[in-house]
């Protein structure tokens, strides 16, 4: 692996690892009010300041990397099972099914992700697991249409056709020999998405359709700030520059993948 | 040809219809209408009379067809809020998204295209390490987060253009830019991809050989055929830039689709969701349907293939 | 008179040789058969004459002299001058050599647009009509709006060599132009080469693989290996009396359509890798009549008759006419 994708790495795994154990970097409750000491700018004090309730920035900002990256997570992971599950179904079988997942997946692409979003956390409360059951929704069309595609291009290969000739079942054929071939797609996809997850739970939350106040996420912190652009820069910067990190890392992992120079092969 | 198209229609169609059935589902999902938007004190009978008059007491399929016949005719009820027609709303506020969203994804696709062909063309060079630079930071920060940093840079700390709010170019600069910025980067990526990839093909080798200049062998032989899939992308990237735009509008207060959208889920405004899920639908549905047609005529053998 | 002269040509990638001192010449009228396994330096080489090497390889050293004209003291703009005027050049594979998404019609005619300014679209499609009858496609008016995957694989190679008559060069370089075809396609479009050249006075250089080819088509042959030029010579001579020992290995490879059966010749080993290059002469290794002297010097060329050469320290003695491919020739 080259350098730079292991510094990437690296980023990432710090990050994530600062906000799994964010209780252990900071003892200050991220919902601590003190009026006494809003718009702090970063001090030694308080590494990212406080904001307009006097609550720490750095905390929240490791508080709510928890709640968005387990979003994100949950997310990917979910829609990742699910779509590759049924990309590689609908590619093997074809026929009928194929055509109706497709169709299923077709309809999911006429409206933009966001708005799918929306809708149903608008009708069904933004609670947590709505939020990554919408997310995971509005996200799985991805993986599956990818991975048909792959499976697709496998299938007339000529493994396959002597498996089936040795007598396969569809599914031993599916788990035996398509999904470890699409496996590095598939990693693939799930580090790219990643990214693409992060993306949406922030603009749900900055819109105020996603994590609500007053638990703290990087989406919603960057909307908060918002008001306080002039006066107190630090308030949305901050949190939107961890954002930034997280995906820029996750992103460049993703590619090195896709390159070939990653661990996978 | 015309069989190929025939059968794209009518797929569209069919999804269109889909995302109807699904939109009136779920809108009727969220409760009764009777107690979510009436105070608290109406008596009974009050919210029977106004479920009589929303058509809400009559068996779901006849209230599904009434809906499915009012959309044909283009009446969707009048929004609960502010008793507008719905669908005059949606499309109102749709022209305005599209006319940010347009002008975003030209501007990316101009910027993309010539950062992606520069890139391949000038391998290794200096223009090369910033197109990689510009595509990686574009795809890293979130639009509206973008929005904001170009705000406190051009609005608050320099004064040279309004935070917000729509009615001449100026308004349009920072929306666009934040918007543009994230497509040109996907756009340049896969610019510069295609062409590293086209320009080792042979006939691109055949058309040195015949001596041509270099804007033709690069402008028609090489970018002609790079150029499917970035028009698939650049045809993505606008309903990836619709849904974008829903966070800018908030952040610049445009009023647009996105911000319609964002209002009545806030509102629990039902007709207005649907009218603008419909319009949404249709929307992209002919978007894809247009996409498909300029594959087919770009490229020539799926022309005659089917 | 030498249209192409190449001398002592050197071309390299990092660090490795691809080409090695290479020498040859062509004359006006005459096919030079360019021979050699994959990997020998056949391709690199005519690339390189047109200055249009692969990416990542460069010509470091040498002369190459178009009717006494240096091309590598040339400017680019210079040299995408010469192209497809003077020099032309036919690809392996007809597929991929042309564009698909554009007609053929459009891959003819943009040469009499940009290079030769013709201004009217009329007349350079009547220029087109006219290459593609001159190589013999069918009803020329009706396929100029056709795609290059409606034709057939010979009709396709018919098209690119129409491409490179455009503007009449001096020089056509044609690099396996027939190995991706059918068998009984192969001999018409030589064939179609052959009458180009005796027309127009063309130099050609044919790189090939294929024995046959070079005897029935081509007036001199060079051989070559490992990036070298190991024996050069008018083709009667080489293929009767070979006097490197790969090319008489090469040469008894081949099997003979009327003679007895013989034991086809089987060469042991594999060519040497560019980045691995052996001390001495390259074939020593796989030579059965290597000595030491081989091994630790590369063997200058030495002049036999007027017009060959052997790079060779113990060239074959007198060989036996018996066995040479003049005797058995198919045509």
């Amino acid at each position: 692996m080259s350098t730079r994708s292991l510094l990437f790495g690296g980023l990432l795994v710090a990050i994530v690892a600062a906000s799994a154990f964010a209780p252990l970097l900071s003892n200050v409750d991220p919902n601590a009010i003190d009026l006494s000491a809003t718009f702090q700018s970063p001090t030694w004090h308080h590494w990212f300041g406080t904001d307009q309730m006097g609550r720490d920035v750095f905390t929240r900002t490791l508080y709510g990397g928890r709640i968005s990256l387990a979003i994100a997570f949950c997310a990917v992971l979910l829609a990742g099972f699910f779509g590759a599950i049924a990309g590689l179904l609908s590619a093997y079988l074809g026929g009928r099914f194929d055509a109706a997942l497709m169709r299923i997946v077709d309809a999911q692409y006429a409206l933009p992700p966001v708005f799918l979003a929306m809708l149903i956390v608008g009708i069904c409360g933004p609670s947590m697991t709505n939020i990554v059951i919408v997310v995971t929704l509005a996200n799985w069309g991805r993986f599956a249409r990818i991975i048909r595609a792959e499976a697709l291009s496998l299938r007339e290969r000529d493994f396959i056709l002597i498996a089936k000739l040795a007598g396969a079942t569809p599914l031993h054929v599916v788990m035996r020999h398509l999904l470890p071939n699409v496996r590095n797609t598939f990693a693939v996809l799930l580090t790219l998405d990643i990214g693409l997850v992060i993306f949406m739970e922030a603009a749900l939350s900055f819109v105020g359709l996603g994590v609500q106040p007053p638990d703290p996420s990087w989406g919603g912190m960057i909307a908060e700030g918002r008001n306080y652009l002039d006066t107190a820069w630090w308030l949305s910067a901050l949190p939107g520059l961890v954002l930034i990190a997280t995906v820029l890392s996750s992103n460049r992992i993703g590619e090195s993948l896709q390159r070939g120079d990653g661990v996978l092969r | 040809m015309p069989a190929y198209l025939l059968r794209r229609a009518g797929s569209a169609l069919l999804t269109v219809w889909l995302m109807s059935v699904l939109i009136f589902v779920l809108v009727r999902l969220v409760g009764d209408p009777a107690y979510l938007l009436m105070p608290p004190e109406a008596t009974e009978a009050d919210r029977q009379l106004f479920r009589e008059q929303l058509g809400l007491a009559d068996p779901v399929p006849l209230q599904y067809a009434r809906f499915l016949a009012g959309v044909l005719r283009g009446d969707m009820g009048n929004s609960f809020h502010f008793g507008a027609p719905a669908l005059s709303m949606a499309l109102s506020r749709l022209a305005s998204s599209l006319l940010l969203v347009g002008i975003s994804l030209t501007l990316a696709l101009a910027i993309g295209l010539s950062l992606g062909v520069a890139a391949a063309v000038r391998r290794g060079s200096w223009i090369d390490r910033f197109a990689s630079l510009f595509a990686v930071l574009g795809q890293a920060a979130p639009p509206f987060f973008v929005a904001l940093l170009l705000i406190r840079l051009f609005s608050v700390q320099w004064g040279w253009l309004p935070t917000g709010g729509h009615g001449t170019w100026r308004h349009l600069i920072l929306p666009v830019c934040a918007l543009a910025w994230y497509s040109a980067a996907g756009i340049a990526r896969l610019t510069r991809a295609n062409m590293l990839t086209v320009l080792e093909a042979d006939y691109i080798r055949m058309a040195r050989i015949k001596g041509l200049p270099a804007h033709v062998v690069i402008g028609t032989h090489a970018l002609r055929n790079a150029a499917l899939p970035i028009v698939a992308f650049a045809a993505s990237q606008f309903g990836v830039l619709i849904g974008g735009a829903v966070a800018i509008e908030t952040v610049f207060s445009w009023p647009g689709f996105g911000s319609l959208m964002v209002e009545a889920i806030s509102t629990l405004d039902f007709t207005v969701m649907q009218a603008a899920v419909i319009v949404s639908v249709l929307l992209f549905v002919s978007i894809n349907l247009a996409v498909d047609v300029l594959y087919a005529l770009v490229d020539p053998r799926i022309r005659y293939q089917r | 008179m030498n249209v192409l002269t190449v001398h002592d040509l050197v071309v390299e990638t990092g660090h490795a040789r691809l080409v090695d001192g290479v020498s040859f010449a062509v004359r006006a009228g005459r096919t030079l058969g360019l021979v050699g396994e994959s990997g020998s330096g056949k391709s690199v080489t005519c690339l390189s004459v047109l200055g249009l090497p692969p990416r990542g390889v460069q010509v470091s050293g040498g002369r190459i002299l178009l009717d006494g004209d240096d091309l590598r003291a040339k400017t680019p703009a210079e040299l995408n001058a010469l192209r497809g005027r003077e020099i032309g050049m036919i690809l392996q594979d007809p597929m991929t050599s042309l564009n698909p998404l554009l007609t053929i019609g459009r891959q003819i005619t943009e040469m009499f647009r940009y290079r030769d300014g013709v201004t009217s679209r009329k007349e350079r499609e009547a220029r087109a009509i006219e290459l593609l009858r001159r190589v013999r496609i069918p009803a020329p008016e009706s396929r100029l709006n056709s795609y290059p995957h409606q034709f057939s694989g010979g009709m396709r190679q018919r098209v690119a060599i129409a491409m490179n008559l455009a503007c009449n060069p001096r020089l056509l370089i044609a690099d396996e132009p027939t190995t991706a075809l059918d068998v009984t396609v192969r001999l018409q479009i030589l064939d179609l080469l052959r009458e180009v050249q005796a027309e127009r006075g063309t130099a050609i250089v044919l790189v090939t693989h294929d024995l046959h080819l070079v005897r029935r088509y081509c007036d001199d042959v060079a051989v070559m290996y490992a990036g070298r030029i190991i024996e050069q010579g008018p083709v009667g001579d080489v293929f009767a009396r070979p006097c490197h020992p790969y090319t008489k290995g090469l040469l008894g490879a081949v099997p003979r359509l009327r003679e007895r059966q013989h034991r086809l010749t089987v060469i042991p080993g594999q060519p040497p890798l560019a980045g691995s290059i052996p001390q001495g002469c390259r074939f020593a290794p796989r030579c059965a009549r290597a000595q030491a002297d081989c091994l630790s010097a590369y063997p200058a060329t030495r002049a036999i008759d007027t017009h060959r050469g052997v790079a060779c320290w113990h060239p074959e003695p007198d060989p036996q006419t018996a066995d040479s491919l003049l005797a058995t020739a198919t045509s």
